[in-house]
């Protein structure tokens, strides 16, 4: 009786969350919970804050106001996919999943569903191939080119030859830590390096072992793929083994104020990729400060405004609202459907002056899509942690990523997806 | 009132061990097959089947598989992920090497391909018993998600490790990859719950299963009379593995349909796994599907009824809903140790004598 009892008031509980139609649903998959917590508050924050703002502002994006809906996935496949279902079924615009593992799930669904997903400098590196991935965008760099700068970083470093070096990758042993890989050896048979892998098992708490190892091969550069606590665990492992930290690169998502701070001094100099700005006086902050922050509208306990993540969480915010305003464009109307989004995100072309009107000059690279270029130009640059004041500063200007390496790459990879999925590769 | 003896009669011994042997049980048995198979199908949505009822089916085999080991058996183990990871890879390495053949037998197949990996993992049950085979069973837990992460044959050396579950069709209609239809694949999962559900019933009913429960009760004794606890134990495992690698298998092909295996097959499925069957009830294929309903409904529900209802952050719900399910489970263990299952004996009991309890 008792599970029946059960069944019957899950089955109120399910009619009562019944959807609401609203103008322009963006729903937002996040976690402010469990392992990931301390990278995934501060992204879901400045994703939700910008569109506050937008709503607060300019009544939402052109004269139609946004419904943002949060669902909380804890970084968890299965949750993710709960959302996804709940959230499908009211109406959602386009996907952000806000985890590697959560988009591969979502692919296959998304793409029968005709809904976008836009993986922000995560994912499926080769959905970057528009012509396979219809409904795939990873704007504005992906994986591969992640790796690709890291070593031209290095290269610029030691004068442009790594003969005979050692470069130890630590990863989060997931698809998302292994995307690097196959980049990493293509690189390495043509500079001439050697890698060392170092998987790191979810949730990466316990690195002992792995940087033990890095303090015996004594590797002349080491790269991280983490996310989450691993970010931290690593970065005060390499402080204990008084590892060099200006040659500890991370990649974009293990280079925020939360990874470094717990290391103290000691993570000074640490070095993290990224594709946005991280000052800390573009004009944005006080039209927040107006319409976001004074109003109680800030999302979270709202103590994340300007940190690395919550700049990144508001960047995905606004390539995905670009992209509806040029849907809206497009199509001349305010209100898009998913399929008039793809058309957004396809034709979406960020520039210096879309920045500066924004309120955020010199913010990111310029980004130019169609429909065969779903992930933009792969433009990364170099930031490094300065602990005495407390954040990160660019080191480098936007580096190009090989793309004479990665293309083919991506080619072939997308290419065995089609014919393992039987998609015919071309633009409609 | 209900569930009572008086006016059954039976005339045959086939009558008189049926499974089912009050006539309101069984007629009540019939109808929730009824609206399963005949009236659910016409009404789910892709929510309903990728929220609940896949998870729910997929779980319940899980845990009629553990409570074979464990309920019926007696052997304490952990590895249910690492369990469940063998079927999905299994099915995979099927899937993709022989397209032509149909699905339900790579699912088939799977399962017996993970039944001869727990055997060979219940070997050490013939020496260790409890805590100790608990700690061996661990042992193939991590021993397999690392094995499947760490050779790339498993996975067809695709760039990120990740396992896709290519479209197969059943009687034309597709059952895996992304167009499916809600229907579908919830009927594919039921057929296997229901195949798996009635197959554990009669086998646990059986010698096989009188067996198992011998040696759960006391090994020494249950030697002395002439239990072999070679066959025994070891039948348990392979039984218990193969629903477990089935329901490893569906998990992966028809919900997910793209796996990850540490994150999906970790320690902390084999925990899950393990909990249901606790709360459900040791040694009850009904205990089974209480504590897999519970399980996978209670957080779903607690979700909607919080965020969607209520309007709470999404956070303090996701806090909440920890904290919940936890101080449930303390609550049903301390008020009802025997789990889901004894509850609804005692229902039973008390609505047999119902409305006249004196």
């Amino acid at each position: 009786m008792k599970t029946k009892t059960l069944i019957t008031a899950a089955a109120a509980a399910f009619m009562a969350a019944a959807p609401a139609m609203a103008e322009l649903f963006i729903p937002s998959l996040t976690y402010r919970s469990g392992p990931y917590a301390a990278n995934g508050i501060p992204t879901a924050d400045g994703y939700a804050d910008y569109l506050t703002l937008l709503n607060e502002r300019d009544g939402g994006i052109g004269g139609e106001p946004i419904n943002m809906v949060e669902c909380e996935t804890g970084y968890n496949t299965e949750k993710g996919v709960e959302c996804y279902e709940a959230l499908k079924g009211q109406g959602a615009l386009v996907f952000h999943p806000w985890s590697t593992g959560i988009t591969y799930q979502l692919i296959p669904k998304a793409t029968a569903d005709g809904i976008p997903v836009h993986s922000v400098g995560y994912g499926r590196t080769s959905a970057k191939n528009g012509e396979v991935f219809r409904w795939v965008f990873n704007y504005p760099a992906n994986y591969w080119d992640g790796a690709s700068i890291a070593i031209k970083h290095i290269l610029d470093e030691e004068g442009g030859s790594l003969e005979g070096k050692k470069i130890a990758l630590v990863y989060h042993n997931s698809a998302f830590g292994k995307e690097p890989i196959r980049t990493l050896e293509e690189l390495g048979a043509m500079h001439g390096y050697e890698l060392v892998l170092l998987p790191v098992d979810h949730p990466g708490q316990e690195q002992k072992s792995q940087w033990l190892q890095i303090r015996r091969e004594r590797p002349d550069y080491t790269i991280m793929w983490g996310w989450g606590v691993m970010n931290q665990v690593a970065i005060q492992e390499a402080v204990n083994i008084r590892y060099p930290m200006d040659h500890f690169i991370g990649i974009w998502w293990s280079g925020s104020e939360n990874d470094v701070k717990p290391a103290g001094e000691g993570a000074d100099g640490y070095k993290a990729l990224t594709f946005n700005g991280m000052e800390q006086d573009y004009p944005i902050f006080e039209d927040i400060q107006k319409y976001v922050v004074d109003k109680g509208l800030a999302a979270g306990a709202g103590d994340q405004i300007g940190t690395v993540l919550y700049m990144r969480g508001l960047y995905s915010a606004l390539m995905t609202t670009e992209a509806i305003k040029k849907a809206q464009e497009i199509h001349g109307t305010a209100q898009v459907t998913p399929a008039m989004v793809r058309d957004g995100y396809e034709a979406l072309d960020i520039t210096q002056e879309t920045y500066a009107s924004l309120g955020l000059p010199g913010f990111g690279p310029d980004i130019k899509g169609s429909c065969q270029n779903h992930g933009g130009q792969g433009l990364g640059a170099v930031s490094q942690w300065n602990a005495s004041e407390g954040k990160f500063t660019m080191v480098t200007d936007y580096i190009e990523a090989n793309q004479d390496v990665i293309q083919p790459l991506i080619e072939a990879d997308s290419m065995a997806y089609a014919e393992e999925n039987g998609i015919t590769p071309g633009c409609d | 009132m209900f569930y009572r003896e008086a006016g059954d009669f039976k005339t045959s011994y086939v009558d008189d061990n049926q499974t089912f042997p009050i006539k309101f049980d069984r007629y009540r048995y019939y109808a929730v097959l009824a609206v399963a198979f005949g009236v659910v199908p016409f009404f789910i949505n892709d929510y309903w089947a990728n929220a609940v009822l896949l998870p729910f089916l997929i779980y319940a085999i899980a845990a009629i598989g553990l409570n074979i080991l464990v309920g019926y058996c007696g052997q304490v183990s952990l590895g249910t992920g690492g369990f469940m990871a063998v079927g999905a890879y299994a099915t995979y390495k099927l899937m993709t090497a022989f397209p032509d053949i149909n699905i339900f037998f790579h699912i088939i197949l799977a399962g017996g391909v993970t039944a001869i990996v727990g055997v060979l993992f219940g070997l050490p049950s013939l020496r260790i018993k409890g805590f100790y085979l608990a700690v061996a069973t661990l042992a193939a837990q991590f021993f397999l998600v690392w094995l499947f992460n760490r050779v790339p044959w498993f996975y067809n050396y695709s760039a990120s490790g990740q396992i896709n579950a290519p479209e197969r069709t059943v009687f034309g209609q597709a059952v895996t990859g992304p167009a499916t239809e809600a229907w579908a694949t919830y009927l594919f999962c039921l057929v296997f719950t229901v195949g798996c559900a009635i197959l554990a019933r009669n086998l646990t009913r059986g010698t096989v299963g009188r067996k198992w429960m011998s040696i759960r009760d006391m090994d020494i004794a249950a030697e002395i009379i002439g239990v072999n606890p070679l066959t025994a134990k070891m039948t348990a495992f392979a039984v218990s593995s193969f629903f477990i690698g089935i329901a490893g298998a569906l998990f992966f092909a028809v919900y997910l349909g793209a796996v990850e295996v540490g994150e999906v097959y970790g320690i902390n499925k084999s925990f899950l796994v393990l909990f249901m069957i606790i709360i459900g009830g040791l040694g009850s294929i009904f205990g089974s599907f209480a504590g897999a309903a519970f399980l996978v409904l209670l957080p779903v529900l607690l979700k909607n009824l919080l965020v969607g209802t209520m309007g709470w952050p999404t956070d303090l719900a996701a806090h909440f809903e920890l904290m919940i399910v936890g101080a449930l489970i303390i609550v049903f263990l301390i008020a009802e140790p025997h789990g889901l299952a004894q509850l609804w004996r005692v229902t039973k009991e008390k609505l047999r004598l119902w409305p006249f309890p004196h």
